[in-house]
């Protein structure tokens, strides 16, 4: 059975090549077309390929010829289907699929139409290879491709100065953790030889657990994290994240939110063989993911930005899925992945939906003051489905996320890996999801109960032919919002049971025996109660803070000061950054190694000797002339010194 | 055919080397500008289809010299004509006559005044460079190499800008300062064995038929070297560099960091460590440090220029320090990273000096702060300039990632101490080359198009078009294909490196090599 897995890359790649070349001299129509056509292919070989499935060898290998080859070191394009790869595959088509529809009404207006498609079509060539790849050298590939579509897509809007700022930050913090990803592909190639997962991982398996932090597995398992940290925004390297939202919002939603930035939880999930036996590289994992989870739902609480929300609640979420990988429970976190595309998927259109009904506001109290009598009366389909995605987010019983994020929650609290430190931050953290998403729907789409502003004119639409009022937005754009809308509401049934675990077990069992668990009293149900507990205490808060008693909360961040200032300015890490890193080091590159080093102390001692040399004597000096008698005459005399050493000093045979 | 065959292998490297001389004598017939172009893109295209010959009739098992061709010249002092092509050698002369035509198609609007003297020292250079790649007599090899410094010096001072005269000077003596250490090696090394012939001195010296003690190694490995390190240019012999670019117009860019830096990895690869295995080894630590310091510093004062040649540049430092490193951690995956890097290198900075010199054909500044926004008025020239700047920073599918990759992993993989911490401050240059070129690109081609001078330029015409659109898919074609170049460049890279190998063989040989006195003539004798 030959699938011609790399047929489905190269769909999307052809639509990249097509709208590239031609997409300036089409029509919109034409161009969409393309740019649609080719991803919704790609969809359907997918599930042409999943229709195979059971026939199949798992994993199925494909591998065709070398991409690179030098010495001992052989790369192939080779690409490998495997539960992981199949799932991640289905996510990446089908949302990448009602991504680029819903554009098509999202962008229409924009300029630079077919750029956009162009882009998203690379964006989702290079993520296939990604998850396809068969070797970690080609996942680079795709690694680094996703980055170059994200930098191109966050600067989309390239005349605006911030964008094109936050794209080359983007693309260059990236690359502060694809550093040591680069450095832990040198360890795995000069360990084992081979980047091809099932030439390496049988190695890796017949490896014992390491005790201590300084085993090559550990090492390179945090190397390898390091990239994921880059790719999935994790703490240090997530001030990336929050600035990408200058992008258009549908690529908020495809790259920032349902597939790039779960690239790096994918890898790690990829190479539980190598996490497994580095107990303590799980440690760090998990207590990042944890951490992070808590400090960028913090942040959440008080983002006016819709946009700026949903970032901080990525980062946060990812966070979740690092924590279910630190505790060694991989299928969790791919679960965790696959539910927060749907929902964090459908709140990004929602937003962009939102966005688009309000001619480009973001700032959610101006989107509050523009929609007399709430937005929701606007823009229904818009409302329900952003609701049903904030109960996923949340948590709510029956809601996707509940499931996930219980289950992670539950074996970071019982696995042999987890804690119940680590399990009380995830549980606060999700305290806060639920408070900060509530807001976000109440305060964007629930008139202001104050009612001063009720007044307000609506505000102007896009000045393009429909600058009407807060509407609805077309049918383009509302069915990929419907569709995720179910997938957001039932996604997590197929979890039920561990089913979805279950599937994804024979890429996770590397051979490592389980860790005894840490049992609770009265097992999942506690964990369940809890969490369900958390959510609706969040939603509660944000009733009263934003529906019930608008006042409180500026009353509370009155009274909490100092603490309210830090969170609010995002407890100044990107000030930070700034003044320790990126401007220290473009002072010191400009004033010691150029100016210094380079202008001063180099050149200078070689104009010095050259000045001299002229200052000597007056041959020298004609020699500078720069008149090519001169030039002759140096040649010539240099030539017959040549001539006369060789005659005088050379070999007489 | 076959007969026809057998007659072009014989002088195909001749008539290759030496067809752009006629191509001059053709220029002096011809009439006005316009014909004096097509002459020289005619014979540069011919020369370049010439070249072609080469990989297509390549034997790729084969670690030794191909298409070899001996005759006296001077027999008076061993002067031969003797040149051949290995597989270090064989892309070089490629890239040569593949960025020649390019330069003539990059000068076709650019050059006006003197365009018939232009067109004959860019020929002349072709075969200078040609020359240097394809001797193997030492003393052929400093006549080709003296002959590339003397057009490179007028290109720039004649059809330079506002400092051309400064700049062409400082080229021209700080590259002289090294050639004459070089040819004083020579001339000793000749002294030493009686020989020019490379062949002849490089198998005596492997086998013992010449020795050198070990002082007279390193001396004459550091002649070499000098002359090669100042060419590369390695930290700190790199100052003349930004200036001549800076000055040169695009096709001196061009050629001058598509090719002729090449020369100075090309000459340590053959002659110093080809030559002198012992004192490249005992001076490898030093150099490699001084690459690591080339990579790092380069990208660091890129990223402050103003001035965007500059910016190109001081990247050349960066990128050709991750060549220095590949080539003396002696490895056969880095040394194969680094011949590759050295091709890339000359596609993409070649790419990227045409992109600033389509801009100062249009703007006639190079001030960074002079642009912005360039991509609302020149949209396909924006594309190219992503697509080039892409290629530079190393993304994956284009060129420049497998040669850095190969020289990274070859270095961390490689048996010499501290390989893993060279690997990782090479591995820095990822990060420092994405700010250099991304900030780059930022400020030249997104933004506000605030500048009112910026706002009627055209976007790229169909001659323009081409040369990005063929440098373009070539990077492309390097980035997906590489196996292709590097398959038959692997049975030379392999032969060369096998002499640092860690082989208990190796240190017996050591350890057997006589001692030091030898008066070399006595070995020719």
């Amino acid at each position: 059975m030959d699938l011609h897995l790399w047929i489905i890359p190269l769909l999307c790649f052809t639509g990249f090549a097509l709208n590239l070349a031609g997409g300036r001299r089409w029509s919109n129509r034409v161009a969409g077309a393309v740019g649609v056509g080719f991803p919704a292919l790609a969809f359907a070989y997918a599930l042409w390929v999943v229709a195979q499935w059971p026939a199949l060898a798992h994993p199925y290998l494909e591998v065709h010829r070398a991409w690179v080859q030098a010495g001992a070191l052989t790369i192939p394009f080779g690409f490998q289907l495997d539960q992981l790869s199949l799932v991640m595959l289905l996510i990446v088509t089908g949302v990448g699929l009602l991504i680029h529809i819903y554009s098509l009404g999202y962008m229409a207006h924009e300029g630079g139409f077919y750029r956009f498609f162009a882009l998203l079509n690379v964006f989702m060539f290079f993520m296939l290879t990604l998850v396809l790849a068969n070797n970690y050298l080609l996942m680079f590939i795709g690694w680094e491709g996703v980055g170059f579509a994200s930098y191109m897509l966050i600067g989309f809007y390239f005349h605006k100065d911030s964008a094109s700022r936050a794209g080359m930050k983007a693309f260059v913090v990236n690359r502060i953790g694809d550093f040591g990803f680069l450095i832990g592909l040198f360890y795995i190639f000069s360990r084992f030889g081979t980047f091809e997962f099932s030439r390496l991982f049988p190695q890796v398996e017949r490896l014992p657990v390491e005790a201590g932090w300084g085993g090559p597995l550990t090492v390179i398992a945090l190397l390898l994290f390091v990239g994921a940290t880059g790719k999935s925004a994790q703490i240090p390297l997530y001030v990336w994240l929050p600035d990408a939202m200058e992008g258009p919002t549908p690529v908020s939603a495809l790259i920032h939110a349902a597939t790039m930035v779960t690239a790096g939880v994918y890898m790690v999930a990829r190479s539980a063989a190598i996490y497994d036996r580095a107990p303590q590289a799980l440690e760090v994992v998990l207590a990042v993911g944890a951490l992070t989870a808590l400090f960028a739902a913090s942040i959440g609480l008080l983002q006016r930005d819709i946009k700026k929300v949903l970032a901080y609640s990525t980062i946060s979420q990812l966070g979740y899925m690092f924590m279910a990988c630190g505790a060694a429970v991989y299928g969790a976190g791919v679960f965790h992945l696959m539910t927060h595309a749907f929902f964090k998927g459908l709140l990004f259109l929602g937003a962009g939906s939102v966005i688009h009904a309000m001619g480009g506001e973001q700032d959610m109290w101006k989107i509050r003051a523009g929609a007399p009598g709430g937005l929701r009366k606007y823009a229904p389909v818009t409302f329900a489905t952003f609701l049903i995605a904030t109960c996923a987010i949340s948590g709510i019983p029956f809601f996707s996320g509940f499931y996930s994020k219980d289950k992670i929650l539950y074996e970071v609290l019982t696995s042999g890996h987890g804690s119940p430190l680590w399990w009380g931050v995830g549980t606060l953290a999700a305290l806060m999801t639920s408070f900060y998403m509530f807001r976000a729907l109440f305060v964007t789409f629930f008139a202001d109960p104050a009612g001063h502003k009720a007044a307000a004119k609506p505000q102007a639409g896009h000045g393009d032919g429909h600058g009407h009022g807060p509407h609805e937005s077309p049918a383009v754009m509302t069915v990929p919002l419907m569709i995720l809308g179910v997938l957001a509401l039932i996604g997590g049934y197929i979890g039920i049971g561990d089913r979805f675990e279950h599937f994804l077990d024979p890429v996770f069992a590397t051979g490592v025996p389980a860790l005894p668990i840490h049992p609770i009293a009265g097992g999942e149900m506690t964990v369940s109660l809890l969490s369900v507990g958390v959510a609706l205490l969040g939603l509660l808060l944000a009733w009263v803070f934003y529906l019930k008693r608008p006042e409180l909360p500026d009353q509370l961040a009155a009274s909490l000061g100092g603490l309210y200032q830090l969170i609010f300015n995002k407890y100044w890490i990107d000030e930070l950054y700034g003044a320790a890193i990126t401007r220290p080091l473009a002072a010191f590159s400009r004033v010691v190694l150029w100016r210094g080093v380079d202008v001063g102390l180099i050149d200078g001692a070689v104009n010095g000797v050259g000045y001299a040399a002229r200052g000597a004597g007056d041959g020298l000096r004609r020699q500078a002339s720069g008149n090519i008698r001169s030039y002759a005459t140096w040649v010539a005399l240099g030539a017959a010194a040549v001539l006369i050493y060789m005659l005088w000093g050379g070999p007489r045979v | 055919m076959n007969f026809l065959n057998h007659t072009l292998n014989h002088v195909i490297v001749t008539g290759m080397v030496f067809l752009p001389l006629a191509g001059i004598l053709a220029l002096l017939l011809a009439r006005g500008d316009r014909a004096v172009r097509w002459v020289a893109l005619a014979f540069t295209t011919a020369t370049f289809l010439l070249s072609l010959h080469l990989p297509f009739h390549w034997d790729s098992a084969s670690g030794g010299f191909q298409f070899l061709q001996r005759h006296p010249w001077i027999p008076a002092f061993h002067i031969q004509y003797l040149v051949g092509v290995d597989g270090l050698s064989l892309w070089l002369s490629v890239l040569t006559t593949f960025l020649s035509v390019i330069g003539v198609l990059v000068s076709w609007r650019s050059i006006q005044k003197n365009t018939k003297a232009f067109f004959i020292l860019l020929l002349l250079l072709e075969t200078g460079m040609l020359g240097v790649f394809c001797s193997l007599d030492l003393f052929l090899f400093y006549t080709f190499w003296e002959i590339t410094l003397v057009p490179m010096a007028f290109l720039i001072g004649i059809w330079g800008h506002e400092r051309r005269l400064y700049a062409a000077m400082k080229f021209f003596l700080y590259t002289m300062a090294g050639s004459v250490l070089m040819l004083g090696c020579i001339l000793w090394l000749y002294n030493l064995t009686g020989t020019f012939d490379f062949l002849a001195i490089k198998a005596g010296l492997a086998s013992g038929a010449f020795a050198l003690s070990s002082s007279t190694e390193l001396w004459l490995f550091l002649g070499f070297f000098i002359a090669f390190a100042i060419k590369v240019p390695l930290f700190p012999f790199h100052t003349w560099l930004p200036d001549a670019h800076v000055e040169a117009p695009t096709a001196g860019s061009v050629l001058l960091a598509g090719v002729l830096l090449k020369m100075g990895p090309y000459g340590m690869l053959r002659f110093n460590l080809g030559l002198f295995p012992h004192a490249a080894r005992e001076c490898s630590a030093a150099i490699v440090v001084l690459g690591l310091i080339g990579i790092v510093y380069g990208a660091l004062v890129a990223f402050v220029q103003p001035n965007m040649k500059k910016l190109v540049a001081y990247s050349s430092v960066s990128h050709m320090g991750f060549i220095m490193v590949g080539v003396f951690t002696f490895s056969l995956i880095g040394t194969q990273g680094a011949v590759y890097q050295m091709l890339n290198h000359g596609i993409s900075t070649g790419g990227l000096f045409i992109l600033v010199g389509m801009l100062y054909e249009r703007r006639h500044t190079f001030e960074l702060k002079e642009y912005g926004g360039i991509a609302t008025v020149m949209p396909i020239y924006a594309a190219f300039f992503v697509w080039m700047v892409m290629s530079s920073v190393g993304l994956p599918l284009l060129n420049g990632f497998v040669g850095e990759f190969l020289i990274m992993v070859g270095t961390f993989t490689a048996a010499v101490a501290h390989a893993h911490v060279y690997a990782m401050v090479a591995a820095t240059g990822v990060i420092v080359g994405a700010l250099y070129l991304l900030h780059w690109t930022r400020s030249t081609i997104w933004g506000e198009l605030a500048n009112a001078k910026n706002k009627l330029l055209q976007d790229v015409d169909g001659r323009e078009l081409f040369v990005l659109a063929t440098l373009a898919l070539l990077t492309l074609f390097m980035g997906i294909a590489s196996p292709y170049f590097l398959n038959k460049t692997e049975a030379t890279v392999k032969a060369g490196v096998a002499a640092f190998q860690p082989a208990p063989t190796l240190s017996a040989h050591l350890a057997a090599r006589p001692t030091p006195t030898l008066a070399a003539r006595g070995g020719a004798q």
